[in-house]
């Protein structure tokens, strides 16, 4: 089977898209059920396991992967200038542990139901329920999968630090490969945190070893602070290379140099350290003790200072940029709002005095949707259309790819910004049932989940059409200067003959719209860039 | 096995350590790992875990800077073992400071029931 | 450093396509197999904040279960790991200077003391078993917080069911939970040394066909780094479990 980390890299992204629409099977069920209350179409148990699988189905098989697996595997050795990832074959091992944990995850639905939400907490998910086996496969699935996301960071991360070309010093190195090496950073050392835990739910139920389950004196807020060490940094692990992504994007298509380079390439970093201690204010009202949720708390507030620093920065790249609305730039758009109230919601969540009555109610579920899937997910959509070209040398019909992305956000704002407000007027989550009172939120909620829904085909669709039938693409069909472009339209397999010469990655002025020539023509003699070809007559419709 | 010329090899990949030191290093651990028994032996007052943790982080220093070559290494290399070292700390402070503030609550609730 | 002829043609057998030269191969290698014992690390950190809490909240249990815990054994394990580290890396060094013979006599003696380790540890696992010095949830544990509960057979033959009876159901379970984390920590260091030991198998199998030397000695050198973090983690065991006052 292929070394190439760009096949691996492709290999990565259909199955990844799969898992995602298994995970979206589920919650259609789930909205389905909540367009009226009481019991519709599906029991209570039923519903319980459809938000858990959606719930771990989503977070392990879907976001944690995929920017870094399907993007991060395409693109970094392209981007590094490097022949590959430094250990080839622990990539490819990497995916094979992907698959395996899929199908473990897979094998625990079909065992009997796994129902104690994605977050496995004791001592429901230690203790002897009818439940057994699925439980086990899904830990199980759960663990494996954590050592693909181990592996992969760990390639990532020993890459960028020992096959930079020459001149790649670390303040040249484009934004996106700074924010994978700040995830990698996460992966490795919070990854194998989570897999003690899990091995210990597996241990616990198998043998009853009774570590977190108090009628054998153990303790289970013990377990939460084991899981959320890991699951905390773990979301900025689906976020960082989003953020990456959104650095290429708002350069790319202002035409302008990204602002503030330093600040984001190191608030990346920060992020990722500070991530780390941060996560009881998962448990403010599990029992941790008061002083400790203080602590938790005024940490996090500080958290959110290096992602704001991004934001800034992003948007002041646009200003006097010239800015070009392709589709992935709609994406990169789109998320500056979602992000914005996605990030700005997680600070009611962050502060004891509010979060109390917002725990576990629809406010959190619509906080990490903002961040999960409209920052998380988004980029990475936007990021398989940016990258999309190099792909498999062909376009995407962007007249299908804009309106994918603008239904897209508009489902996703009717699906989400409703449970806010439903969440602040008290509506549990993961309950199967609700007060009357919820009824308009949820059915506005619904029709957006199913807009969604029929966006995501869409897009994944005319991902599959432009395979085969999508007009051949240029070398370089952004005008952008990371290396990654400096490369044939489908790039050779071993990437570079000799190492590139590298220059500023964010100096847009190189190339300029030529409207003759149908694409970005350099302005001036640059070394080392071969790939400049412009594209036949024939193989582009007008790109604006 | 090849020897083209312009492949640095020998003394520069391949640093071999002296077996005097080697053999040194293992006297001194089992030696450290005796005294550590003999005063596991002895009350110490409360310190006893401390002293023992000092011993054994002495071992340690030996075994990852001789028998792991960190003494030779880039710094890079031992930097990132350090920067685990400071993650797990962070780990144990937070967790066991919370589970210690909670005792009196957890004691409260056990005599509540008697 | 422009100079692009390094990497295409003449190539070392032992690089890999995608590295310029040895030396990079080697520096990589070297900074993947620490980054991979940084996870280690973290994974049995897990363990450690476990036994953390539990010893901080209850210091007088563990005063109390270390009298079961055989401090000679636990000696005489630390010593035996000692030596393995010790002759791994004189096998490193019989590598990097092309002393296949040497080589291979020290990886034996590695093995075999990985390999005392375990029959140690089997001895005391055994002996646990026996004496239902085990987890209050196992069914064969003497710590039960109803006394009825304790199999018929630890009742008969174990000598702790005696002492057992006269603690309270609370410290019956607080004892259960020491071994609990015994259990976990030994077991789960245990299977990496089993892991080591096939590490260890590996690496004779391929001196075995004269893989190894001065050109290419990776595999040597990082192996036994994965081996002293296994030594490393019971150099913290030891004291932990064996030696508390």
């Amino acid at each position: 089977m292929t070394l190439d980390h760009k096949r691996l890299g492709l290999m990565y992204l259909w199955s990844i898209i799969a898992m995602m629409f298994l995970g979206g099977a589920f919650v259609m069920l789930i909205r389905a059920e909540l367009f009226s209350p009481g019991e519709d179409f599906v029991s209570a148990d039923t519903f319980n396991q459809l938000f858990t699988l959606h719930g771990a189905i989503m977070v392990f098989l879907v976001i944690i992967p995929s920017i870094p697996a399907a993007l991060g595997n395409f693109v970094l050795p392209l981007m590094l200038g490097a022949k590959d990832v430094a250990f080839p074959k622990l990539n490819r091992m990497s995916y094979h542990l992907y698959v395996i944990g899929a199908i473990l995850f897979v094998a625990s639905m079909l065992a009997t139901g796994l129902d104690t939400g994605w977050t496995f907490y004791a001592p429901y998910s230690t203790s002897d329920s009818p439940a057994h086996r699925a439980i086990l496969y899904a830990v199980f699935g759960a663990f494996v999968l954590g050592f693909s996301s181990i592996f992969t960071g760990l390639n990532f991360l020993v890459t960028i630090h020992k096959m930079r070309p020459p001149g790649m010093t670390w303040f040249k190195m484009p934004l996106f490969l700074w924010a994978i090496y700040a995830t990698s950073i996460i992966q490795i050392l919070a990854t194998p945190v989570v897999g003690i835990t899990l091995l210990l739910v597996a241990v616990e139920r198998m043998l009853e070893i009774g570590i977190f389950n108090p009628a054998l004196g153990g303790d289970p807020v013990l377990f939460q602070h084991m899981f959320w060490f890991y699951s905390h940094p773990a979301v900025y692990i689906m976020l960082l290379p989003a953020m990456g992504v959104m650095s290429e994007l708002m350069s790319t298509y202002s035409r302008k140099s990204i602002f503030g380079y330093r600040y984001i390439a190191l608030s990346s970093v920060a992020i990722a350290v500070v991530s780390f201690v941060v996560w009881g204010h998962h448990m403010y009202v599990s029992g941790q003790s008061v002083l400790v949720s203080v602590l938790f708390s005024a940490i996090t507030f500080f958290v959110a200072v290096p992602s704001a620093v991004k934001v800034f920065n992003w948007i002041a790249t646009l200003y006097k940029g010239s800015i070009r609305l392709t589709s992935s730039m709609i994406y990169g758009l789109g998320i500056i709002w979602l992000f914005g109230i996605g990030g700005l919601t997680g600070l009611w969540l962050a502060a004891l005095e509010t979060d109390i009555h917002l725990h576990d109610t629809y406010f959190v579920v619509s906080h990490f949707h903002f961040v999960m899937v409209g920052s998380a997910i988004m980029a990475f959509l936007g990021g398989i259309h940016h990258w999309w070209p190099k792909f498999y040398g062909t376009m995407l019909n962007e007249k299908v790819s804009l309106w994918g992305a603008g239904l897209l956000f508009v489902g996703f704002n009717l699906t989400f910004l409703p449970q806010f407000i439903a969440g602040t007027q008290g509506m549990p989550r993961r309950y199967f049932d609700y007060a009357e009172r919820f009824e308009g939120y949820n059915q506005i909620s619904t029709v957006g989940a199913f807009l969604m829904g029929f966006s995501i085909l869409l897009i994944v669709i005319n991902f599959l059409r432009a395979i085969r039938s999508g007009k051949p693409a240029p070398a370089n069909p952004w005008g952008a200067v990371t290396l990654e472009w400096n490369t044939a339209p489908i790039p050779d397999p071993h990437n570079f003959d000799d190492a590139p010469v590298v220059g500023d990655p964010y100096d847009l002025s190189i190339f300029k719209w030529d409207e003759a020539e149908g694409g970005y023509v350099p302005t001036r003699p640059v070394p080392g860039l071969p790939y400049i070809a412009l594209p036949n007559a024939d193989s582009t419709e007008s790109q604006h | 096995m090849s020897h083209s010329d312009h492949h640095s090899e020998g003394p520069a990949l391949g640093h071999v350590l002296p077996i005097k030191m080697l053999v040194g290093v293992l006297v001194a651990l089992l030696l450290l790992t005796g005294l550590t028994v003999w005063t596991g032996q002895m009350n110490f007052h409360g310190w006893d875990l401390k002293i023992a943790m000092v011993i054994a982080g002495i071992k340690a220093t030996l075994v990852c800077t001789i028998f792991m070559h960190l003494k030779w290494d880039r710094p890079l290399n031992a930097i990132f073992f350090l920067i685990s070292i400071v993650f797990v700390a962070v780990f144990l402070a937070f967790t066991v400071l919370d589970t210690y503030e909670n005792e009196v609550n957890v004691e409260a609730l056990i005599e509540s029931k008697r | 450093m422009t100079e692009s002829s390094a990497t295409s043609h003449v190539h070392d057998e032992h690089v890999a396509h995608h590295f310029d030269d040895a030396a990079q191969q080697f520096e990589t290698g070297k900074l993947g197999i620490w980054t991979f014992l940084l996870t280690e690390v973290l994974f049995f950190s897990g363990l450690f904040v476990v036994y953390s809490t539990l010893r901080n909240n209850n210091p007088e249990v563990f005063a109390y279960a270390a009298q079961f815990l055989d401090t000679k054994l636990g000696f005489l394990n630390t010593c035996v790991l000692l030596l393995s580290s010790f002759t791994f890396a004189l096998g490193v060094r019989n590598a990097m200077l092309g002393q296949t013979k040497a080589l291979g006599i020290n990886l034996v003696i590695t093995f075999l003391c990985a390999a005392g380790f375990m029959g140690i540890k089997y001895q005391e696992y055994s002996h646990k078993y026996h004496e239902g010095l085990l987890w209050s949830g196992s069914e064969h544990s003497v710590f039960k917080a109803n006394l009825d509960d304790v199999h018929p057979e630890i009742r008969a033959h174990s000598s702790v069911w005696g002492d057992a009876q006269k603690l309270t159901p609370e410290f019956r379970h607080e004892v259960g939970q020491f071994f609990a984390i015994y259990f976990c920590l030994t077991g789960l260091h245990g299977i990496h040394v089993l892991l080591g030991m096939i590490l260890i198998a590996w690496l004779l199998m391929r001196n075995a066909r004269g893989d190894f030397g001065p050109n290419n000695f990776n595999a040597v050198d990082f192996g036994a780094l994965y081996w002293h973090l296994v030594d490393l983690i019971w150099i913290f065991l030891f004291p932990l479990l064996y030696l508390i006052a």
